[in-house]
């Protein structure tokens, strides 16, 4: 109920791509990319997904939309592991996502096959950002609607991080963070909470 | 490991018969090496320095081919300053040993490297690692390697004793090296220590009349 107060995006304000919206290798003359704008606009309009970095660990929470009745509960899982330490929750287009989920996997096998010990969070999520961000400059790709939040811990450090990874492919590091259509509403009450 | 790889060399290469050794202790690492390249029977250079940089406080000793040794000291230092950049934080020696042996496997039809990588990290102390001709990955306490080594198996299995000082650690590896060398054909020249810790690293050289033993 609470989804029929939102405010309404506010795509209508923006100016229209106007021809310039048709690839993500073109700049609109302001300078803009309005595809990578509009697969934001995919996660925007998404089930919320929520991250909140805690003294002692990381904490990731997911809106699980119940598509059908006729869905087995407990399937449809939206809270994934990445490795032993590592893990994200996704807002977006789930088929995206899936493929964000594999490349966060190998990343994390990759590292510790190459360096001997577990990925720092910071540099998984850094991997997964240039991984999103490639997908945004090519004319034969479009980019992913997914927006990651990654939450890892490294062993060797003893420090747990939260990071966010947005389908431009930035990313950068958290104390808390949320995607989907609920955002604002969580952006605006979490601080008074940690 | 063996001294056998001798005869596999090619004809005319320059190979450093050698000996090296690392030993851990509590907070550090001392590792030690002769200093004789020879090619057959002339030596090349006889104060070499085969005790390698790898970063601030990791290092490798390197026996087998000269220039297989080298380069593959050369690629892991390029590797794992990237990689320290990358991580914001000193690269723990497990890394450096990790990235040593996956060119020594990977590559291991073509080259002809023993090497003992050793140094210190905030994660684990001091350690070493120890990757001998086809690439396999051991850690240990302490580590010989090299064609003299196999002339002092028995005396450094029978005077090492665990939980020894840095001081220590340096006369156990001086003496060690020494007597290879005394041995050893293909190992001879000065020894040249060096001592890694939290604090730093200290390089040091023994004169080859002033070895505690020997001719």
């Amino acid at each position: 109920p609470i989804l029929e107060f939102l405010p309404t995006s506010i795509s209508t304000t923006m100016s229209s791509g106007a021809g310039y919206d048709l690839s993500p290798t073109t700049f609109s003359p302001d300078g803009r990319l309005f595809q990578v704008e509009y697969a934001h606009k995919a996660v925007e309009n998404s089930g919320t997904a929520i991250g909140i970095r805690c003294v002692d660990g990381c904490v990731l929470g997911v809106e699980k939309v119940l598509l059908s009745p006729l869905l087995k509960a407990g399937s449809n899982k939206q809270l994934h592991t990445l490795g032993p330490h590592h893990g994200m929750a996704f807002s977006g287009w789930a088929p995206d996502a899936r493929q964000l989920i594999d490349r966060g996997r190998s990343e994390v096998q990759s590292y510790e096959e190459t360096y001997g010990s577990e990925i720092p969070a910071e540099v998984l999520a850094e991997r997964m950002a240039q991984y999103v961000h490639y997908f945004t400059l090519h004319g034969a790709l479009r980019p992913f609607g997914v927006g990651a939040i990654v939450a890892g811990y490294d062993p060797e450090t003893k420090k747990h991080a939260l990071h966010m990874i947005e389908p431009n492919g930035v990313q950068y590091r958290y104390f808390g963070a949320a995607l989907g259509k609920v955002r604002y509403l969580m952006l605006s009450c979490a601080p008074s909470r940690l | 490991m063996s001294g056998a790889f001798e005869s596999g060399a090619r004809k005319g290469e320059v190979a450093t018969g050698t000996t090296i050794m690392a030993v851990a202790f509590e907070g550090g690492v001392v590792l030690g090496a002769d200093s004789r390249v020879s090619t057959g029977t002339y030596i090349a250079n006889r104060v070499s320095d085969k005790v390698a940089a790898l970063h601030d406080s990791i290092y490798m000793c390197r026996s087998g081919s000269a220039a297989d040794t080298q380069a593959i000291s050369d690629y892991v230092r390029y590797f794992l300053a990237s990689h320290a950049t990358e991580i914001n934080r000193p690269p723990t020696v497990k890394t450096a040993a990790t990235l040593a042996r996956k060119l020594c496997y990977e590559n291991k039809d073509a080259l002809m490297a023993g090497v003992i990588v050793g140094g210190y990290d905030p994660i684990e102390g001091g350690s070493v690692y120890v990757i001998p001709l086809g690439g396999t990955l051991m850690k240990m306490p302490f580590a010989i390697g090299g064609s003299g080594s196999t002339y002092i198996y028995g005396a450094v299995d029978a005077n090492y004793k665990p939980n020894m000082t840095k001081e220590e650690c340096q006369e156990f590896v001086k003496k060690s090296i020494a007597h290879a060398m005394a041995r050893d054909g293909s190992s001879g020249g000065i020894i040249r220590l060096v001592t890694v810790d939290a604090t730093g690293t200290t390089r040091d050289y023994i004169p080859g009349d002033q070895l505690p033993y020997g001719p």
